[in-house]
């Protein structure tokens, strides 16, 4: 005979305005099996919990059940109160009476009944819950990172700094991201490539890392701790064991196509490394643009070559690794100017983004870092920047704000200024956002030394006009529309998860939200971890941020992989499903239902059996089972009926 | 011959006379025979903003209870004002059953009740959905080769979006009609810019800025003429270049026609359809440069 | 002179009449300008338009009665087409005009205009009358 104590909290006013819990405590003090019935204003609190564990102690109870909020929230606390005060955890049950009744409901009378309900229902499933023990898994201490930017290389350092190994793979030919391609960085105007070289060559010489570049993750399989990963490696072109980065191949290569890196304003050849600090500094061939692979002719870097590195080979190669983490810090893109017709739909040379313009600005980019106009090569004078070109517009593009963009603008607006004496920018803006250390007062620079002018109005169009960008924009302060001439026009465009982050995505079988960017469990207390266990997340991947934001983020997901590689073995929730073997017929319906790949079929026996590391408790498979033979433990179907009985019968006493 | 019932409105009729013989003549060269709706009724020229209003969309809806009597679920027009009241104002009577249900109850002296089945195209869908760039390409006779067209659309055509023919900002259908008439097509950002519509009753100095913004622009970017698809563009575009003379006297006005007459023109069709008398600005040069 | 704003003034029945009328969220107005910057009439009116939606945000009636841009307002929808929070600002302007004209005014009185409406076509003189008088 169980004896079970019920402890109803109040919330302070949440529960106990809306839900009579005194009287309900006092009702249940006749119920079947229940020893101990009480309240307490906050039970998640110390004295609360003092409460449940003397009363454990003073009535020989073996069985708790909590009314209380959601078991989201403190499931966990009353759980280890219970085992330290020698109860199995697994015999404490919380029953939901404020998210899923004081908080949804007015009416004291119905909701005081209805909270009577659930609490009833749980005292059923407690009355036959089991003792459970964790289940103990195995790590493998060893991490992946996956995305070479500035946060993946900090969570790389970071995690290989405490000691374990890590694979970093990084899709392009060389790590960096986008941050190598900005020519200073806020508020500080560090030359960026400066303080991320350093970084880089860390990365590349670390005794802990692995570096794949040219790579990406096409498989993984297993579960949090034991991952099996499936890398692809993309044909090079290159054998980079051979090579040895003079660089003469891309200087004799007849082949001349628009640069990524350059963003379309600068050329490169189609055997190239990506810029001059690239880490690795290797070439690939883009098997496109090569004449050699495409039509049989050419071969000069062929010829070039001192030490035969070149072998202009088409073949993928894949390996597997074992990790027991993952942290995804795959980045960002900007969305697109062709989706914004009034702002010239992509068509107009002078019409450029951001990244665009930090070539521009870029020592080592297009123009060694003098202000031309794309379409002609004139030094630029009047420069427009607009911001929110996509972002803060629920009706056509995205919803959210893109958080960098006022702060970047800002930069490039100094920075032109710095370079052009007699320049004059604007910027017109609808907020400015600085809210990080330091930015406002950058702002407020750019308005004292560099006479930025900020113009309070979004721009409705711009067209070609003559050799100048007419904008045809407002100033909401001096309430008139404005008009400029412009040489140059810069826009601050959307952030948007980096193109490949979906298909990566359910490959890793992680959530997204509905802009496509990575789901935290909690966008609050727990921005860095996935609903998926064993996945963490750094950088613009997550959410739109600034460098210092993305590199906080990335160390932190360094220390829940550390965290998570410290203990001896890892422990998983053992509320699982279990297969009755005699019952079972071998039909495997309940194989094709589970989504996580935790049931196996075993050929000898003729039936299936869990996966006890990797069932996720879903439940689908005990559903789907035709004979009964699938249950799940502190869950089973004869728990069911109990508190759905518990729910539904009518009071004796009306 | 295809058949498809024809809604000419108010002033196509007078003042726009030029703009429907035209269009008829292009489309019966094309194929298609325009067949003027029975018992038409004026359709009320702009649609209804408020949401309490009813009773001005009676207007729009005997029209399209007029179509549907004679057995037709669809129907094209040229004039784009008419096509914007006639398109949002089915589009809002169509889909809500309670406002459907209201009309038809207001209208009890009608033998029929509107079943909310009938959908309006304008003219220039007609050409490039159903008719297509190709075929036309293929009838032209007279290309406008040394002519530099700028395609006018206004605002009704394009917006809003529920109205729309093409996108609002960068829309391709007049420009493509130019191409393969055989002319060249002006860059022109004002394309979708508003000649002021309504507003040349009481603030002609309005329509006057508008105007000469518009023209202004077109010139500039080099454009022989312009081409507009509304009557009441036309006039503000066309006849208020007196009023713009007025006010400046170095302004350089430029002709305006229907696309319609431009593709008859091209077509080889018998000049008259053009009605050089209702042309402000004459166009008797270009039509000299075509022939 | 400053302009009080209240709880009251901000929910009178005027202001909520034209937000039936309209039936648009008013409130989601941020003010970013990208209407007023595509105006065409624009230069013609006393107010922006994006202030008019400022004055109904804050119950200015006074405003909204003796500013003269609802009525050089062209319903070119260019301001609607442009917003990025999607708000009809045709549909607002023409509820601030259905207020006013629902009280029994004319915008617009056929008698001022004898030799001017000569020539104009039918349709310009519906479409005048339909928007500005009663």
């Amino acid at each position: 005979m169980k004896r079970m104590g019920l402890f109803i909290c109040h919330c302070g006013t949440n529960i106990a305005d809306t839900v009579d819990v005194e009287g309900l405590a006092k009702k249940f003090t006749s119920y079947p099996g229940i020893m101990f019935s009480t309240t307490y204003k906050y039970m998640c609190s110390h004295p609360g919990q003092e409460l449940i564990s003397k009363s454990i102690k003073e009535h020989k109870l073996d069985g708790v059940i909590v009314a209380a909020c959601s078991p989201t929230l403190h499931e966990m606390t009353f759980r280890k109160v219970t085992r330290t005060s020698g109860v199995n955890p697994y015999q404490c049950e919380i029953a939901n009476i404020r998210e899923q009744c004081s908080w949804v409901h007015t009416d004291r009378v119905k909701a005081t009944e209805k909270a009577e309900r659930i609490i009833r229902s749980i005292i059923e499933k407690v009355r036959l819950n089991e003792d459970l023990q964790p289940i103990k898994v195995d790590v493998t201490r060893k991490a992946l990172v996956i995305g070479g930017g500035i946060a993946g290389i900090q969570a790389a350092l970071d995690i290989a700094d405490s000691g374990y190994p890590v694979v970093l793979v990084e899709m392009k030919s060389s790590i960096g991201g986008h941050m190598a391609q900005l020519s200073e960085t806020f508020p500080t105007l560090d030359c960026s490539q400066c303080i991320l070289t350093p970084k880089m060559v860390e990365v590349a010489s670390h005794p802990n890392i692995e570096l794949l570049t040219y790579s990406e993750v096409k498989k993984i399989d297993g579960y949090v701790g034991n991952f099996t990963v499936t890398i692809e490696a993309k044909a090079k072109g290159i054998d980079w064991e051979l090579c040895t980065g003079c660089g003469k191949c891309s200087e004799v290569c007849p082949v001349s196509v628009p640069s990524e890196f350059e963003r379309g304003l600068g050329k490169r050849s189609a055997i190239y490394t990506t810029f001059p600090q690239a880490v690795p500094n290797k070439p690939v061939i883009d098997s496109e643009s090569c004449l050699k692979i495409k039509t049989g002719g050419c071969g000069l870097c062929e010829k070039e070559c001192d030490v035969g590195a070149i072998n202009f080979s088409r073949e993928f190669t894949y390996r597997e690794e074992e990790v027991g983490a993952v942290v995804v810090a795959t980045g960002y893109e900007l969305y697109p100017i062709l989706n914004i017709s009034e702002y010239g739909g992509g068509e107009f040379e002078d019409v450029i983004d951001g990244l665009a313009f930090e070539r521009l600005l870029s020592a080592s980019g297009p123009t060694g870092g003098e202000i031309k106009r794309p379409s002609d090569g004139k030094v630029v004078e009047d420069i427009v920047f607009i911001q929110c070109a996509g972002s803060r517009d629920p009706e056509k593009h995205k919803p959210y704000c893109s958080r960098i963009c006022c702060m970047y603008s800002t930069k490039q607006a100094m920075l032109f200024k710095h370079k052009v004496h007699h320049g004059q920018p604007y910027i017109f803006y609808i907020d400015i956002r600085s809210g990080g250390k330091g930015y406002e007062e950058f702002v407020e620079r750019a308005q004292r030394e560099d006479g930025v002018i900020y113009i309070r109005g979004k721009v409705s169009k711009l067209y070609r006009d003559n050799d100048k960008v007419k904008i045809v924009g407002v100033d909401t302060i001096l309430n008139k529309p404005v008009e400029i001439e412009a040489d140059l026009v810069v826009l601050a465009m959307a952030i948007i998860p980096s193109p490949g982050t979906e298909e990566l995505t359910n490959i890793l079988k992680v959530q997204t939200d509905e802009n496509g960017f990575l789901q935290e469990i909690h966008p609050k207390l727990r921005p860095l971890e996935s609903t998926t266990a064993g996945f963490y997340f750094a950088g613009c991947a997550q959410a739109p941020k600034d460098i210092p934001d993305a590199v906080s983020q990335a160390s932190g997901t360094a220390v829940k992989v550390v965290s998570l590689f410290s203990g001896d073995y890892l422990q998983l929730e053992p509320t699982i499903a279990t297969v009755d073997e005699d019952v079972c017929s071998g039909c495997r319906i309940c194989i094709s239902v589970c989504p996580y790949q935790a049931r196996e079929f075993d050929e000898k026996k003729g039936i299936v059996r869990v996966n006890e590391a990797l069932c996720e408790s879903c439940g689908a498979c005990v559903a789907a089972c035709p004979s009964g033979a699938s249950d799940q433990k502190n869950l089973t179907d004869k728990q069911i009926s109990t508190m759905a009985t518990a729910i539904i019968k009518e009071d004796e006493d009306g | 011959m295809k058949e498809i019932i024809y809604y000419p409105g108010c002033t196509l009729k007078n003042t726009a006379k030029n703009f429907e013989d035209s269009a008829l003549a292009c489309a019966e060269e094309l194929g298609f025979e325009l067949r003027e709706l029975k018992n038409w009724y004026c359709c009320g020229t702009v649609y209804s903003l408020t949401s309490d209003d009813l009773m001005h969309h009676i207007a729009t809806v005997r029209n399209l209870l007029r179509v549907q009597e004679e057995g037709e679920d669809r129907f094209t027009t040229l004039c784009s004002m008419c096509y914007n009241t006639l398109k949002r104002s089915s589009k809002r009577i169509n889909e809500n059953d309670d406002d459907r249900e209201k009309i038809n109850s207001f209208m009890d002296e009608e033998e029929n009740d509107y079943e909310g089945k009938v959908d309006i195209i304008h003219y220039l869908q007609l050409l490039r959905d159903e008719i297509g760039f190709d075929k036309i390409k293929e009838k032209v006779k007279k290309p406008l080769k040394s002519l530099k067209l700028a395609p006018y659309y206004g605002c009704l055509l394009l917006r809003p979006i529920e109205a729309a023919i093409d996108d609002p900002d960068s829309p391709s259908i007049l420009e493509d009609l130019i191409t393969v008439m055989g002319g060249e097509v002006a860059y022109f950002p004002f394309k979708n810019e508003c000649c002021g519509a309504y507003q040349t009753v009481s603030e002609v100095d309005l329509v006057v800025e508008r105007a000469r913004n518009i023209i202004g622009n077109a010139k500039r970017n080099g454009a022989d003429a312009l081409l507009v698809s509304c009557p009441l563009c036309a006039f503000n575009l066309d006849n208020r270049q007196k009023n713009v003379l007025e006010k400046y006297t170095d302004f350089k006005g430029i002709p305006v026609l229907y696309f319609t007459e431009a593709l008859a023109l091209a077509l080889g069709l018998d000049v008259e359809v053009c009605h050089f008398d209702l042309h402000y600005q004459s166009i008797e040069e270009l039509v000299k440069e075509i022939e | 002179m400053a302009f009080q704003l209240s709880k009251e003034g901000v929910r009178s029945d005027f202001i909520k009449k034209i937000e039936e009328l309209s039936a648009e969220e008013i409130s989601a107005c941020y003010h970013c300008g990208k209407c007023s910057a595509g105006c065409p009439s624009v230069d013609y009116m006393d107010l922006l338009p994006n202030q008019i939606i400022r004055a109904i945000q804050f119950g200015d009636i006074e405003t909204l009665r003796t500013s003269n841009t609802p009525w050089i307002c062209a319903s070119c929808n260019m301001c609607y087409v442009r917003c990025p929070r999607g708000i009809d600002l045709c549909s607002i302007m023409e509820a601030v005009r259905q207020m006013m004209l629902r009280e029994n005014m004319d915008h617009i009185d056929i008698k001022n205009y004898p030799d001017k409406l000569a020539g104009l076509p039918p349709i310009a003189l519906v479409s005048a009358l339909r928007k500005l008088s009663s």
